[in-house]
């Protein structure tokens, strides 16, 4: 069993999900708009077990990113709570020892490296700010550089500006696994980079994951690239989990409309599937005052009265195999995708 | 899609095989060079900013070794050798209006109007800088308790502030350089301010956030070294504002007093015989002109030296 939200003192631990997010809440206060605020992330609840990935896809402006920051405390939480392998952050472990655990890799590996700090010292960093002396930290990022490709005696006494894209993100992947975690969350790691290099990257992702028994949290907006590499989907909308599977459920019979039209969005390479028309039409609402009822009925084709008024939830994860969606209707709607 | 998902979903072939893991990847056969040998690198190709930077050092050398260099006591007066043409009895630069020699003084005033020159700006770089970086990096009410403060001081003209300053505390050359001090320390707080602020805002910062850095350690190492530039390069440029308004105030009376040689001293005092001996009365306006104009040049070298995009 996988028991997404029991009864608060009994979860996680030996043969529990690694992290928990407990209701998660982030609300941005928006000065003009006289005390309202963008509801980044708006009550949401997930777990992941030790050794998966867990692929979370969304438009951009969804509230990935700040989920992604939520689960390292690196933006503090409004409300709800964090357990990480059976303990309270905060309340049974500190941040600190979150963080020794937990990584992130960011997509901008250009702005996620000190430009004046070459390559070596940038990834012993971690080990040193963790209490590592600094031959030992040197060390550490020599290991972790040739783990993840770069040779240490070429690229270590290199800035930045002389790495490609590539190589730069490898460096970041580098500088996330130095400190030696058992979770590392990739906040869409190869958005920025080649077709080419981006399955490389890919491919070194999951070799490490394999070699180092890591669990990922992967974040993108590329479908693709978060079926190739996830075990189990979170679909998020405007701030809330709108659908969360196993991988093959989810895109083989996505049960939201808006999974669904995620996924006939995306071009296809065959010129007889091409449409002309695209399956979800202009942005989403303003996450300031997020319609009422469902949040997605303003661009949902199969609205019905009820999705403007009340607000569908997300029915509880019930095991490895459950797929569950936060739809009125989606019993009703036909479940497998023509183009499939 | 499906073609796609072909491409990228089949399952990926033994890793050592790609460039992925296995393979080392050899970059091309570049030099290393860090940030700052290629700033020296930059300087050293480029002779106009090496050639202004000689004459700083020579003005600076000349200043600092002026016992050794002054063929006279800079103090040494004479009823008859007032006002004397160059050359005049050994007296290479001529005399001024006590009948002192001239290139002694020039030597010695240029101690004075250097110290003028280089001290404030050394003063206001620290705390300015410090005050910018913390009001940077902690943003928030600290930033705008900073640098409103900091707005105060802009309500006013940088010689008029220097010289209400200096006038309020009186005369003397330690009031004058504690005038300029505070007159410089807001410009450098901005500056400072604002590359900070670019610099918190890069996902670098809350890596090392993320790697359990505390905000003292991310400032040292990773704040400091992208800030030290722009903060170097407006310093040097307000090294030659500085000796200008250094000799400003002594012309007015209130840096140095006489008789301690100081360029901007000997300028006003020299500037009523300007119709006797004209070429001599110029020499310390040709002095300030010459050393203020070689401090920006350097100074503009050194932007554009370390204006490296990276």
């Amino acid at each position: 069993m996988d028991p997404l939200a029991p009864a608060p003192r009994d979860r996680g631990g030996p043969g529990g999900p690694l992290l928990i997010a407990c209701d998660l809440k982030k609300h941005f206060p928006v000065r003009s708009s006289g005390g309202k605020s963008v509801q980044a992330v708006d009550g949401i609840s997930f777990s992941v077990r030790e050794g998966e990935t867990l692929g979370i896809v969304g438009e951009s402006g969804c509230g990935k990113s700040t989920l992604a920051r939520l689960l390292l405390h690196l933006i503090v939480p409004d409300a709800g709570e964090l357990v990480f392998d059976g303990t309270t952050v905060r309340d049974d472990i500190t941040v600190g020892a979150l963080r020794r655990q937990v990584q992130i890799v960011f997509q901008d590996s250009y702005s996620s490296l000190n430009p004046r700090m070459p390559i070596r010292d940038t990834v012993a960093f971690g080990p040193f700010v963790q209490g590592k002396p600094k031959g030992e930290a040197r060390r550490i990022a020599r290991d972790t550089l040739a783990r993840v490709g770069l040779d240490p005696d070429l690229f270590g006494p290199r800035y930045p500006h002389e790495l490609s894209g590539g190589q730069k993100q490898r460096v970041n992947i580098a500088r996330a696994l130095a400190t030696g975690p058992r979770m590392v969350i990739l906040d869409e790691p190869v958005s920025a980079l080649d077709k080419s290099i981006e399955a490389q990257v890919l491919n070194l992702l999951r070799a490490l994951k394999r070699q180092l028994n890591l669990t990922y949290v992967f974040i993108s907006h590329d479908l693709n690239v978060v079926r190739y590499l996830s075990d189990r989907v979170l679909v998020m909308y405007l701030g809330r989990v709108v659908e969360l599977g196993r991988v093959e459920a989810i895109y083989t019979r996505p049960a939201h409309p808006y999974t669904r039209a995620l996924l006939a969005s995306q071009p296809s390479m065959n010129p007889v599937r091409r449409i002309e028309e695209p399956p979800i039409t202009g942005d989403p609402p303003n996450p300031i005052a997020p319609p009422a009822g469902c949040r997605f009925h303003t661009r949902c084709p199969f609205a019905e009265p009820v999705c403007m008024t009340v607000d569908p939830p997300l029915p509880p994860w019930l095991g490895p195999q459950s797929h569950i969606a936060a739809c009125h209707l989606s019993d009703r709607l036909p479940r497998r995708i023509s183009h499939e | 899609m499906a073609e796609i998902n072909e491409l990228i979903v089949s399952e990926p072939p033994p890793l050592a095989d790609r460039a992925g893991v296995g393979a080392k990847q050899t970059p091309p056969p570049t030099r290393v060079r860090g940030y700052w040998r290629s700033v020296g690198f930059r300087l050293r190709h480029d002779p106009a900013t090496l050639a202004f930077a000689a004459i700083v050092l020579l003005i600076v050398l000349a200043a600092l070794l002026a016992p050794a260099l002054a063929p006279f006591d800079p103090y040494k007066e004479s009823i008859i050798g007032r006002l004397k043409p160059f050359g005049w009895r050994g007296h290479l630069l001529g005399t001024d209006e006590l009948g002192r020699d001239m290139l002694s003084r020039l030597l010695y005033g240029g101690r004075v109007s250097l110290l003028m020159g280089v001290l404030p700006v050394l003063i206001a770089t620290l705390i300015g800088g410090l005050l910018g970086v913390v009001a940077g990096f902690l943003g928030g009410r600290t930033n705008t308790a900073i640098m409103r403060m900091m707005d105060v001081f802009y309500a006013f003209p940088s010689v008029l502030l220097a010289v209400a300053i200096a006038g309020a505390m009186g005369g003397g050359m330690a009031n004058g350089m504690l005038a300029l001090s505070l007159v410089f320390i807001p410009p450098m707080c901005r500056v400072a301010e604002t590359a900070t602020t670019q610099v918190r805002a890069l996902d670098f910062i809350e890596a090392a956030r993320a790697s359990g850095a505390g905000t003292l350690t991310i400032i040292r190492y990773h704040v400091l070294g992208n800030v030290l530039g722009p903060v170097l390069i407006y310093a040097s440029s307000l090294v030659s504002v500085s000796v200008l308004l250094a000799s400003g105030l002594s012309f007015l009376g209130l840096g140095v007093r006489p008789p301690v040689p100081d360029w901007g001293l000997m300028l006003s005092t020299l500037r009523q015989s300007i119709y006797v001996v004209p070429y001599v009365c110029a020499l310390p306006g040709a002095a300030i002109f010459v050393t203020s104009i070689c401090f920006n040049l350097v100074s503009d070298g050194l932007r554009s030296a370390m204006d490296v995009r990276m």
